[in-house]
């Protein structure tokens, strides 16, 4: 006698998934898509046991999401900044949940707590580097570059480049001036 | 969340600065490993020695005995080795003269001792989140200047 099965995979999976978070006893959220949102930590112990009760069945722990996903609002904020149409036509916050189709509040919790700063932070670091790039450059005025990062004037620019590196846009120009016929005189 | 601990080097012959640094971060909420050594002479012994694990963060008070801050910089400046280190001078000297020549000869933080407890957390603070993002996202550690 033979006998034909039809199965659905994802039941299947999502049955098997359930059946070892619940051995390991912890509470969770299941997402879909093969995500799944633990509610407290795992110690490593169980984190192990939990790897290898999956193994089982070939399933794999593809990668911590929320590394993933801060490496994401990451790039999305360095492509953002040093492009020209977003900086001077988007509202950061609304481009971010777009783009990653997450609430902004989300984002701004979960990158707050893996990197130790905030978006704005971030945001405002990017723009500074960016600057800290251009004027090494030295194909535009300061004026240009506050223009071309969208501040509202180029005093903006230059008090939050102070706060941010403690030195002003001038001081910087000179300093690393000075470094580099040191370094070559060497 | 992050497993990694920031690995710190203090040189300072104040036995004082020495304590208050080390416990001021102990208690910031970044997991940090503090080393404190009393004069450049010591410092360089140890940078230089095999089995040396090399600080993300080196901090430098500039007036020491036998070998101050400035020639420890350079020293460090003139050696590949070293390239990774973020340098901090760590003085109580607020002189600009001072500040513009550590920073040409290549240090990225300057700190003026600062005249509390609290400020110091702050400071210290500020010095590692940065750095943390320097060598997290991909940013140019040769435009790394920053002065508090």
């Amino acid at each position: 006698m033979k006998l034909f099965v039809k199965f659905d995979f994802n039941a299947v999976c999502t049955k098997v998934l359930t059946e070892k978070l619940d051995a390991l006893d912890v509470k969770y959220n299941l997402l879909g898509f093969g995500e799944v949102e633990l509610l407290e930590k795992l110690s490593s112990e169980k984190y192990a046991a939990f790897t290898n009760a999956l193994s089982e069945y070939n399933i794999e722990i593809v990668e911590n999401q929320k590394s993933i996903l801060v490496q994401k609002i990451k790039d999305t904020i360095i492509d953002m900044v040093f492009n020209e149409e977003t900086i001077v036509n988007v509202k950061t916050s609304a481009y971010l949940a777009d783009t990653l189709e997450h609430s902004y509040g989300y984002l701004s919790n979960l990158f707050s707590e893996v990197t130790y700063t905030s978006i704005e932070n971030f945001i405002i670091l990017q723009k500074i580097e960016y600057t800290k790039q251009l004027i090494i450059e030295g194909n535009l005025s300061l004026t240009e570059i506050a223009f071309q990062l969208n501040y509202s004037s180029v005093a903006h620019l230059s008090t939050q480049f102070k706060n941010t590196t403690g030195i002003t846009p001038s001081a910087f120009q000179r300093i690393i001036t000075k470094r580099r016929e040191i370094q070559q005189n060497n | 969340m992050n497993e990694d601990y920031i690995h710190i080097v203090l040189a300072d012959d104040d036995e004082d600065d020495r304590l208050f640094f080390t416990d001021a971060f102990e208690e910031l909420k970044i997991t940090t490993k503090v080393q404190t050594y009393n004069d450049g002479v010591y410092l360089m012994d140890y940078l230089n020695s095999e089995d040396a694990i090399l600080p993300n963060v080196l901090f430098l008070d500039l007036n020491m005995p036998r070998k101050n801050g400035m020639e420890c910089l350079k020293e460090i400046k003139a050696n590949e080795k070293f390239a990774d280190i973020a340098i901090a001078i760590y003085s109580t000297s607020a002189s600009e003269e001072d500040i513009e020549n550590t920073f040409i000869h290549g240090a990225n933080i300057y700190i003026k001792k600062p005249d509390n407890f609290k400020k110091l957390k702050k400071a210290l603070s500020e010095v590692v989140t940065i750095n943390w993002q320097y060598h997290t996202s991909g940013l140019n550690k040769d435009n790394f200047l920053l002065r508090l």
